[in-house]
This record gives C-alpha cells, structure tokens and sequence, in this order.
C-alpha cells in the first residue's frame, strides 16, 4: 500500500514520516516515534489507555489514523513532566497512589487533564462519569477519583 | 486488532467528497470522526479499500437557526451539541441526551452525521432524529435529496443510504412554545450504550395533551415512535388510566432482542418503566397542561 508523507508535531517536536494510511495514531506514536507512553489496551475505543490530547482534546488514538493527523499537534504522557518534575497531576495521583501497574495511568492522565479543562467536577459522581471509559484493572478507582478531586480543588478559576 | 489496509483520499467539500465516492463505488467509504467506523475495521468487521476523509467537508459546530428549524451540519461533534447554548434553549431534550451519548473524548471526534449513518439501535442520537422529526439532507454526486428521520432507519446499522450517498446536514423543526420534554435510559455504566431508553415531547392546551410524541431506543432494530401510546394519550390530560393504558400499548409494540446484557423481556419492562418517567417529565415541564 502506498505511504503518504505526514507531518505533525508531538509534544512540541515536529516529526515528518512516511505512514501507511491504516497506521493507527497509536502505534505510530509507539512504533514509529518510540513514544511507548501511550499504552494500548483494546484497540476499540473502550478501554481508554491510549488517550492523548489532538489538537488540545482527549481523543482515543486507537480510532484515529495517523494519516488524520496530518499538521495536527498531539501530547502524550511523555509532554507531561519527568521524574523529579512531576506535572502537577502525576503528583496528585502519585500522593494518592492512584496507580498500581500503571498500565492505565498514561490514558488516565490524559482523560483527566481534558476533563480538568472542560467540566466543574463538583462531585466525585461527576469525576466517576468523566472517568467511566477508561478502565483500571488494579486500584478499584477511589484512589484515582481522589486524586482527580484534589487537581480539580487546586485548579483555581481559570477554566474557560 | 490493526484494520486491514486502505487506500485515504481527504475530501475538502462535498462536491469532492460525493464525486470521490462515485468513482470508487462500494469499495469506498466515507470516515467522519471514525468513532463508530474505526473500531469495526480494527475487529476486521468491515474492509473498504477506500475511506473517504469527510471531515473538511464542514465545520465541526455548524449549529444554527433558520426557517424555523435548527440546522446542524453533519460533521458537527457531539461535544459541540453537548455544549451548544441554541440547542440548550431549543431542544433541551436533545442537550440531554448528549450527556448520555460515550465518553469525553469520543464525543470529542464523534459526529452526529456519523451517529446517524451508522444506526446503532441503542444511540441517542437517532432516538432523537426519529423523535423531533429531522429532516436528514443527503447528496450524491449530481444530487440531493431530503429523507424523513421516520424513513431513513431501516434495520440495525442499516439506513436509507444508497452507496455513493452521505449526510450533508439534519435540520430539527422547532417545538411549540411550551412543550415539555423528558428523556431517561438506563446503562450499565456511564457513557455506555443504553440498554433501553425512551424520550418524550408533551405539548399542553388548557390541562389537555396537545400533542404528545414518545420514541424508544435499544428495543428493536432501529429507534421508534411508538405511535399507538401516543394517540392514547393526546387529547387526554394524563389520567393515570390513560398513561398505563399508553404504556400497556407500547409495551406491546416494542419487539427487543435477548443478548448479552438484558433479556428481551427485561428489555421491554424498562421501556415502560422508561417511558412512564420521560412522560411524566414532560408532562410537568408542560405546566401539567396548563394553558
Ligand atoms: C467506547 C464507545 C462508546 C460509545 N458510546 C456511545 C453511546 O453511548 N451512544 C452513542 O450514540 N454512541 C456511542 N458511541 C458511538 C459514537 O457516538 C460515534 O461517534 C458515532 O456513532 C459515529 O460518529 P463518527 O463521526 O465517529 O462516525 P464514523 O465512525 O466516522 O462513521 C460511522 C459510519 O457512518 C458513515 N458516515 C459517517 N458520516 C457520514 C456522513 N456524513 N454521510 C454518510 N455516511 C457517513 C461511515 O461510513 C460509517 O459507516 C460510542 C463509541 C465508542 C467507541
Ligand atoms: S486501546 Fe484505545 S481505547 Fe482501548
Ligand atoms: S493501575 Fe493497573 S490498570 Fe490501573
């Protein structure tokens, strides 16, 4: 099948590759950039683990081809922080040890992140429906709805 | 699993779009937020050797007001009607819905011209086509037409579509001032696909039900009105006979499938569960009738 030339930037580098239309935003973070953050689980949408922000929105990249992609801007967990300079939501959810295995935790972050963004997240049952697609095989979520709610108590007011 | 290869071509207007799909027949498939579509080739179930990229073909939150109708273009996101202030005002039973329709970020790329065509027999988004008669806009190469939302479904993924056809636009005629609405399902989890669910309009006049119009989701193969307790109850001023009479009737109408999740008749006892609170709702938000 015929690769077409994509260019698009991930957290904040530019890269430009030859994809084969079917490649799947997912593995063409892991694969072809090495970005193994981003983690894959089901490969249809229902399991969140390889949420990243396109172009500023949540968005499943098991259901996105790369080729979509094109001039698009992508972060994934590795644009978040780094050991010993935590984003302050990887430090939320390491104080509450909201992660176990931490297969989950890459789609987790991203999904809060954009939930952080867009909702009040008042309640814990408003974080509980915002977290409902993505799933987490190890820590029974208390310790992820915990940690999403002390990010959304610290967000301060300058949500849109 | 990975998707089967393909052939990409992005359109950039429908013109482009409806000529692309001409010219490769049923090999070709349009992709609009790929929610729906992705996921089919990845499990393998569906192969085009063409997907047409239909995204640029209109904006993402084309929502507007004319001729007495909200006009929504077909590439607009869920996450632009969850969070449109026109269909708040307008069709507040639609802005209901939404919270219900998948997660964040499906509802991020998902479109409603993609809900539509793809005809889940559980989504919400048909229901509410099928309930506030939208008039659904399609065009083919040299051509358009207008199909009725009460025809465009016909079975479970299956529309009105022909090959070489896509949505170009849903136009929702507006409600009467004063009409009551109530949408309710129930799912397993949050963002789920229902698995049953009913909503209503309750248009009143002087303690009386103008006009009354009930459609169910996830109990058949396409979402339906369920014309026989609609005509029990317009006309009434919701007596409690009455509305058990209605919910008897469209008990009986319903023919929903046993599966994985619910038996069909779990399925049919939710319906009328559903469908007496969504009545009920749109009764009170009616003003009970009042003038
Ligand atoms: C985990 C998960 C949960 C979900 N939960 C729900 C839910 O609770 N409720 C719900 O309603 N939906 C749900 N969905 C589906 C979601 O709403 C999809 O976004 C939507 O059904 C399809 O829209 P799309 O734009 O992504 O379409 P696509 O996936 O791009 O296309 C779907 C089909 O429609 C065709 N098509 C798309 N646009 C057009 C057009 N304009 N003209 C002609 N044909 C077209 C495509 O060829 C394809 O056959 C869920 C999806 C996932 C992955
Ligand atoms: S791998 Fe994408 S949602 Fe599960
Ligand atoms: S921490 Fe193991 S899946 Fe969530």
């Amino acid at each position: 099948m015929e690769r077409t030339s994509i260019a698009l930037t991930v957290n904040g580098v530019r890269h430009e590759r030859k994809v084969e239309p079917r490649r799947l935003l997912s593995d063409f973070l892991r694969e072809d950039l090495g970005l193994t953050g981003t983690h894959v689980g089901c490969e249809h949408g229902v399991c969140g683990a390889c949420t990243v922000l396109l172009d500023g929105d949540s968005a499943r990249s098991c259901l996105t081809f790369a080729v979509q992609c094109d001039g698009a801007s992508v972060r994934t967990v590795e644009g978040l922080g780094e050991i010993g300079a935590l984003h302050p939501l990887q430090e939320s959810f390491r104080r509450h040890h909201a992660l176990q295995c931490g297969f989950c935790t890459p789609g987790m972050l991203m999904t809060a992140l954009d939930l952080l963004a867009k909702y009040p997240l008042a309640t814990d049952e408003e974080i509980r429906a915002g977290l409902s697609g993505n799933l987490c095989r190890c820590t029974g979520y208390a310790n992820i709805v915990a940690a999403v709610r002390e990010a959304a108590a610290a967000r301060g007011d300058d949500r849109p | 699993m990975k998707p089967p290869a393909f052939e990409y071509v992005a359109a950039e207007s429908v013109e482009e779009a409806t000529a692309r799909l001409a010219e490769y027949g049923d090999d070709a498939r349009p992709i609009a937020g790929g929610q729906s579509l992705v996921p089919m080739m990845n499990f393998r179930l569906v192969s085009p050797a063409v997907l047409v990229d239909i995204r640029r073909i209109a904006p993402p939150d084309a929502i507007g007001e004319a001729d007495g109708h909200v006009r929504i273009g077909a590439l607009t996101r869920h996450r632009a009607l969850e969070t449109s202030p026109l269909i708040r005002d307008r069709f507040p039973v639609l802005a209901a819905a939404m919270t219900h329709v998948a997660h964040l970020a499906i509802r991020n790329r998902g479109t409603i011209g993609g809900s539509l065509c793809h005809a889940d027999p559980a989504a919400e988004l048909p229901a509410m086509a099928v309930l506030l008669d939208a008039r659904i806009h399609v065009a083919r190469r040299n051509g358009e037409r207008i199909v009725e939302a009460g025809a465009f479904f016909e079975g479970a993924l299956w529309t009105a579509l022909e090959d070489g056809e896509i949505v170009t636009r849903i136009d929702f005629p507006l409600l009467p001032p004063g009409t009551g609405w109530g949408f309710r399902e129930f799912a397993r989890r949050h963002g789920d696909f229902a698995l049953a669910g009913a909503a209503a309009t309750v248009t009143g006049s002087a303690g009386r039900a103008a006009e009354v119009r009930i459609a169910l989701f996830g109990v058949g193969e396409t979402p339906v009105r369920a014309a026989a307790a609609e005509a029990l109850l317009t006309g009434t001023g919701f007596e409690p006979d009455a509305v058990a009479a209605a919910i008897d009737a469209l008990r009986n109408a319903v023919d929903p499938d046993d599966d994985l999740h619910a038996s069909a008749d779990y399925r049919r006892h939710l319906a009328g569960i559903l469908a007496g609170r969504a009545l009920g709702d749109a009764w009170a938000r009616a003003g009970g009738g009042a003038a």
